[in-house]
């Protein structure tokens, strides 16, 4: 570690693999009341155990996403953090506001939680993804400006490299977009229309950017190819995602109320989203096998490799299968999305994060990389979850087939209920899957914990 | 990647493309919003639908259901729940129907408690949606 204010990192990256154990146990349980349906009714019944789910995967990235930051910009701006007090008390008011708002969700009703923060003064809530209270959006607001001040204040006044601008792009991004959170008009049109603002120029546009800096970062740490070549690709990733991103955000607004020409819009620019992905992995392997020097982080590499691939396969590959509007008429709101959903967000935002955990996390431990059995605990666990992932995402994918014919396209449409009794096998294999997919989250943990390991010091 | 196409280059792609295309973006929404009077059904709205949207949103029906097509995947599409139940009474029937402790074995909608107000709000809320113009979405009256 070359600065001291980098060891933040450590504390935003140890709440991030805590809540992500959270949010996995909460995707189990929901998986089984697929099939079992009265798990746990009514005390926890699927809305609240998907709330949690959902919100604790945005805010375990963003605390990712934040120790990301506040690992690699000292390094690449060459001096200590702007405010390293600052990081570690936005930290510990995050952590709170977030564990508030999930104990708010699991102890009182929806409704009553609703009262008890005074959503009638704003109302922001109960809308996909955006269900925090308006007091917690508030708080989100003021930890993500705070934020961006600090990294901000440490990249103007260091050395600037195309990393941590693109970087400072997409977290500014990040928080202009959020604002969009606290716009809710009775029109449901409009209120669709803008919630994308959020949900889509997040997910498919500037989380893009902060993934594709903090991809680069590692990969220049450990393959030490030139800055230069790394620099040019990033360049070209992040305008090929913004160039097909921002009008593919159309892909949303075909069934919507917007108007019809969207379904122009919205196809073709969104058929062009899996390029951007598919040249990320280009560029990983392109960079990781000119490599010039042997990292001895192995595992930290197969992550890389790893989220480029999973990111292209889920977001990409999946994504196109249903965004033409003319398949999207049929696909639009079934398991398909959801199928996709998985992959895509576990391989972008949850593998990216986990690769800059890899890397860093051994040398704010203080040592280069960790030995071969924490590493191969590692792989173990970057198989299992990705393996099972690619089977949630393929039974998901097969109930989301037989959904959309059963329900939409046979001449003799059945009801909703009818048809998941019918494709309920499905959702059992998936819960198989989830369940393995926890094995993997427990051998990662354990990864951390290994002793006498023969440890790379220098 | 060589020499001919270089890293300044790729940078005012950057720069340039995404520019352009969150201009077009506007341009297309400020297009969109002048569209929206004709299709988005908002004639209908009033105190009731209001107030449907705010009971919408406090009890979180889009954590288990989709509105147009929208949220979440485990209850059924509600943007032509009017139209599959035939009537907004069947709607706000049902909704007070639900029992309290659920039903073995099956999912089963929570019981909300609503007062009359809210019922026939969330009722008028939803005929409202089912009148929003979606380019005949979705393929049939199942949802």
């Amino acid at each position: 570690m070359k600065y001291q204010s980098q060891s933040v990192a450590k504390l935003y990256f140890i709440a991030a693999i805590g809540l992500f154990v959270g949010q996995i146990l909460f995707g189990v349980i929901m998986g089984l009341q697929y099939v079992m349906g009265d798990f746990l009714f009514p005390y926890i019944p699927f809305n609240v155990a998907r709330m949690v789910h959902t919100n604790l995967l945005i805010v375990w990235l963003l605390f990712g996403f934040m120790g990301a930051s506040y690992y690699l910009v000292p390094e690449e701006a060459e001096r200590e953090l702007y405010a390293p007090w600052l990081a570690k008390l936005m930290f510990w008011i995050f952590l709170f506001a977030g564990a508030a708002t999930i104990l708010g969700y699991l102890l009182v009703p929806y409704a009553e939680l609703a009262k008890l923060t005074m959503n009638d003064l704003l109302p922001t809530m109960g809308r996909e993804f955006l269900e925090q209270p308006t007091i917690t959006k508030i708080g989100i607001v003021i930890v993500v400006l705070a934020f961006l001040f600090n990294i901000g204040m440490t990249v103007l006044t260091g050395r600037k490299t195309v990393v941590t601008i693109v970087l400072l792009t997409g977290l500014t991004g990040l928080a202009v977009f959020f604002l969009f959170a606290f716009y809710n008009p009775v029109n449901i049109v409009l209120d669709k229309y803008f919630w994308w603002w959020v949900v889509h120029l997040w997910v498919e546009g500037v989380w893009e950017l902060i993934m594709g800096a903090i991809l680069a970062f590692v990969l220049i740490k450990i393959t030490g190819v030139d800055r230069e070549v790394i620099e040019k690709w990033l360049y070209i990733i992040i305008a090929l995602t913004l160039i097909s991103g921002i009008i593919g955000t159309g892909h949303h607004y075909f069934w919507i109320g917007a108007p019809g020409y969207w379904q122009w819009f919205g196809s073709i620019f969104s058929a062009l989203e899996p390029i951007p992905f598919f040249v990320m992995t280009l560029f990983a392997f392109n960079v990781v096998n000119k490599r010039r020097r042997e990292h001895p982080n192995k595992v930290a590499t197969l992550w890389a490799l790893g989220t480029a691939v999973m990111a292209f396969l889920g977001a990409g590959v999946w994504g196109f299968l249903h965004t033409l509007a003319p398949v999207n008429y049929y696909t639009h709101g079934t398991q398909i999305t959801a199928a996709h959903g998985h992959m895509a967000f576990y391989g972008a935002y949850v593998m990216i994060v986990l690769t800059i955990i890899s890397y860093s996390m051994p040398i704010m431990r203080g040592r280069v990389a960790n030995g071969p059995k924490a590493q191969v605990l590692e792989m173990w666990s970057f198989w299992l979850m990705t393996v099972s992932m690619v089977f949630i995402t393929l039974f998901l994918t097969g109930a989301g087939i037989l959904q959309v014919y059963l329900q939409r396209y046979s001449d003799t449409p059945l009801g909703f209920m009818v048809v998941q009794d019918k494709i309920e096998l499905f959702y059992w294999m998936r819960e198989i899957a989830g369940l393995i997919f926890l094995i993997g989250l427990i051998v990662y943990i354990m990864s951390f914990f290994v002793k006498h390991d023969d440890e790379v010091t220098a | 990647m060589k020499e001919t196409f270089t890293k300044g280059m790729a940078r005012n792609i950057y720069y340039g493309g995404s520019l352009f295309f969150l201009l077009l973006f506007f341009a297309l929404t400020f297009d969109t919003i002048s569209e929206l009077p004709d299709r988005d059904n908002r004639q209908a709205i009033n105190e009731s639908v209001t107030l449907g949207k705010k009971v919408w949103e406090v009890n979180n029906c889009i954590g288990c259901h989709t509105l147009l097509g929208e949220g979440a995947y485990f209850a059924p599409e509600l943007g032509n729940v009017v139209k599959r139940y035939g009537s907004k009474a069947a709607v706000k029937a049902f909704i007070m129907s639900r029992p309290k402790d659920g039903v073995p074995g099956r999912r089963s909608m929570p019981q909300f408690n609503l007062t009359e107000d809210e019922l026939q709000g969330v009722a008028d809320f939803l005929e409202y949606v089912g009148g929003v113009n979606t380019e005949n979405w979705p393929p049939n009256i199942q949802g």
